[in-house]
């Protein structure tokens, strides 16, 4: 394949993924314990006891389709 | 150097996830919230006695602040993934700008995270679904969307696979393809969730998701559009001189 002109748009580099990997695997699951509290406590499974957390993100998590009672 | 910019690109994620979140906290509050009440007034004329104990906490708490803390979080949490997710992406799927990637990044995530698993498991108003089955349709729901994104990075690996042989044109049409394909199996082999009571009305229903695909559409364009424009400037600072005067000017 031929390789039309080169530089209309500058291809940024990519970055090294050791570079990504620690902030991905910290970051990462801190971000999946957020959308846990915002999507499924107090649900099917509980961390914390009580409805509390359930009620108070209720239209929430019926507006952003997670699953709700 | 490097880890400095996955940091500021991690960053400007939340920050570009927190101001789409408040364009969706509109949209959801507009939108959303009348048939979320039309629904619980459906399922207060239906009530069987026993439901509705004490209040724990009021209506007009939960479609305020409640409403606001469940999607701003919802969204500096995916803004977050989605930046990381970014760092991986950038300059790896072919010659696009940062603020192309950005977008290009969000247009699969709202795909990927929201509008495949809402087809098989759509969005359910108050008053539709047994609270008896919230476990399976939990654990359902969870797990067609990490199906979902994992077959969409299959798909993203695949295509860059196939590239050198067929072009980048025809390899993107086979991952996506290939993506339609198998998402469509998993649609077939899931078990089936319909428990919208008989007499639910049918436009509330149909409201109630329109109004939940909007909502991420909201979110995952001002997504694309924020983030991308914070990432340019971290990726590819311009002469401050430069910046200031022609700063709409875009490629």
């Amino acid at each position: 394949m031929a390789q039309t002109v080169a530089q209309p748009t500058a291809t940024p580099a990519p970055l090294p993924l050791k570079a990504i990997a620690p902030w991905a695997v910290f970051f990462g699951i801190l971000m999946l314990v957020l959308l846990y509290f915002v999507g499924a406590e107090q649900g099917a499974t509980a961390v914390v006891s009580g409805e509390d957390v359930h009620e108070w993100v209720h239209d929430a998590r019926h507006l952003l389709g997670f699953p709700c009672h | 150097m490097n880890s400095a910019t996955v940091r500021n690109l991690l960053v400007r994620g939340m920050l570009a996830g927190l101001g789409a979140g408040l364009l969706a906290l509109v949209v959801a509050y507009l939108l959303g919230e009348p048939y979320v009440d039309k629904a619980i007034g459906f399922e207060e004329s239906h009530a069987h006695g026993h439901e509705h104990e004490v209040e724990l906490v009021s209506r007009s708490l939960q479609s305020t602040a409640g409403l606001a803390t469940g999607v701003l979080v919802y969204g500096v949490a995916f803004g977050g993934i989605a930046a990381l997710a970014y760092c991986f992406a950038l300059g790896r799927i072919g010659r696009f700008s940062p603020r192309a990637t950005a977008l290009l990044l969000s247009g699969c995530a709202l795909l990927a995270v929201y509008v495949v698993p809402f087809l098989k498991y759509p969005a359910n108003p108050p008053a539709v679904g047994n609270s008896d089955t919230i476990g399976e349709r939990t654990t359902l729901y969870f797990l067609m969307m990490v199906l979902s994104v994992l077959l969409a990075v299959a798909a993203t690996l695949l295509g860059r696979r196939l590239a050198p042989a067929l072009g980048t044109w025809w390899a993107t049409v086979a991952a996506v393809a290939a993506f339609a394909v198998v998402t469509g199996l998993a649609f077939a082999f899931l078990p089936v969730i319909n428990e919208v009571p008989a007499d639910f009305p049918a436009t509330v229903l149909w409201r109630f998701r329109l109004a939940a695909l909007t909502i991420q559409l909201t979110l995952w364009t001002g997504f694309g559009l924020i983030f991308g424009e914070l990432a340019e400037r971290v990726l590819a600072p311009r002469p401050a001189g430069a910046a200031r005067t022609a700063a709409p000017a875009a490629h």
